[in-house]
């Protein structure tokens, strides 16, 4: 399974990210998932929460799930459009030659943990 | 008392791989290997297209297979079985497609300075094998007459990836719906740079097209 193998990414990057901090748990990890990624998100936070119970690093630690909106570009009319509701063809002028501005991201954006004071 | 402290991050969960991906890629290139991905849905004709590929291509070049299963080796066997050429299985643990570590992992099984092809026969999946560069010099995907000539619309990342685009079981044309130009029209929306070869594994039509643009990609 696809969200399988992201989980495993992000575990990997967190895991990185914890030591250069030298944190020994983290809380929470925050993603930003696009629209149009081909992640789906509740695959995403149950392949999370199996693999991440495996780390002492991460248990109990909850996968936030943060959606980013897909926005297309168009070349001819030099508009912005909603990528989900139209796809590749502009709704303002039926053009083709669009792009994908964002919506595609599979990233982590932050981490949380808790410091004891 | 407790507070929450965030530390910011800010980067593709892809990015790693990539960096993997690209130092492989040199290091092939440094030792004059040329590798082939080879993706398709499950079923559209990676082995069968292989077989006929490295039958005629063999006797030009030096070719080793890796085949990449969840979880079985029939189709590493067959192609031994059929080709004479040196085949390995690489299992996937389950995961729907390799990266550039599985791919490396892969490659450490086989005998770099006596081949110059290696083809890897990547898991069968549109969707997965798109999004994880596995390091390889060529993408190339499969897309067979009973998949459907609309399937560049509606997998375009796959079609975006790949470098070549094999159209296999043009032999049963006559009894699907299915529209080469249009076909063509459709990859050339996602990318307009795809080489597109018609093939029947099953009859071999075709097939000395595909060899003749294997050869002039290699080193
Ligand atoms: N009619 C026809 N059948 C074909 C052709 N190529 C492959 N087949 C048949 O399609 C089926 C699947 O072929 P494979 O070569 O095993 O496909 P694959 O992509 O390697 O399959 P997986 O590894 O399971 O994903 C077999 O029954 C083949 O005989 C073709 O050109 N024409
Ligand atoms: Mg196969
Ligand atoms: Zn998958
Ligand atoms: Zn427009």
């Amino acid at each position: 399974m696809h969200e399988l193998g992201i989980v495993f990414y992000i575990i990997r990057d967190v895991k990185k990210a914890a030591e250069e901090n030298h944190v020994n748990h983290v809380d929470a990890v925050v993603m930003d998932i696009g629209e149009v990624s081909t992640v789906v998100p509740h695959l995403l936070t149950d392949c999370w929460r199996w693999a991440a119970d495996k780390e002492e690093l991460l248990k109990g630690c909850e996968l936030k799930v943060n959606t980013i909106p897909a926005v297309t570009w168009c070349d001819d009319c030099k508009r912005e459009y909603e990528t989900v509701k139209h796809g590749r063809t502009c709704p303002h002028c039926n053009s083709e030659n669009t792009w994908l501005l964002r919506g595609n991201e599979v990233e982590i954006r932050e981490i949380q943990v808790e410091t004891h004071s | 008392m407790d507070e929450v402290k965030v530390i910011e991050i800010k980067k593709s969960v892809f990015a790693e791989n990539e960096q993997d991906a690209n130092n492989l890629r040199q290091e092939l290139k440094d030792k004059g290997v040329f590798l082939l991905n080879l993706m398709s849905a499950p079923g559209s004709g990676k082995t069968s297209t292989l077989i006929q590929l490295i039958n005629r291509i063999k006797g030009k070049t030096r070719v080793a297979v890796m085949e990449a299963d969840i979880d079985s080796d029939v189709d590493a066997v067959k192609i031994k079985e059929k080709t004479g050429v040196p085949s390995i299985q690489l299992h996937t643990g389950g995961m729907c497609h390799l990266d550039a570590e599985m791919t490396r992992q892969g490659l450490d099984n086989v005998n770099l300075d006596e081949v110059d092809l290696v083809v890897l026969e990547n898991v069968g999946n549109l969707v997965c094998p798109a999004e994880f560069d596995t390091g390889a010099t060529c993408n190339a995907m499969i897309l067979s007459v009973p998949e459907g000539d609309d399937k560049p619309l509606k997998y375009p990342l796959m079609f975006t990836v790949c470098d070549l685009v094999i159209i296999n079981k043009m032999d049963v044309v006559p009894y699907f719906d299915f529209d080469l130009e249009r076909c063509k029209k459709y990859i050339h929306l996602r990318n307009p740079q795809a080489q597109i070869i018609p093939v029947s594994a099953k009859t071999g039509h075709g097939i000395d097209h595909l060899v003749e643009w294997l050869l002039k990609q290699l080193p």
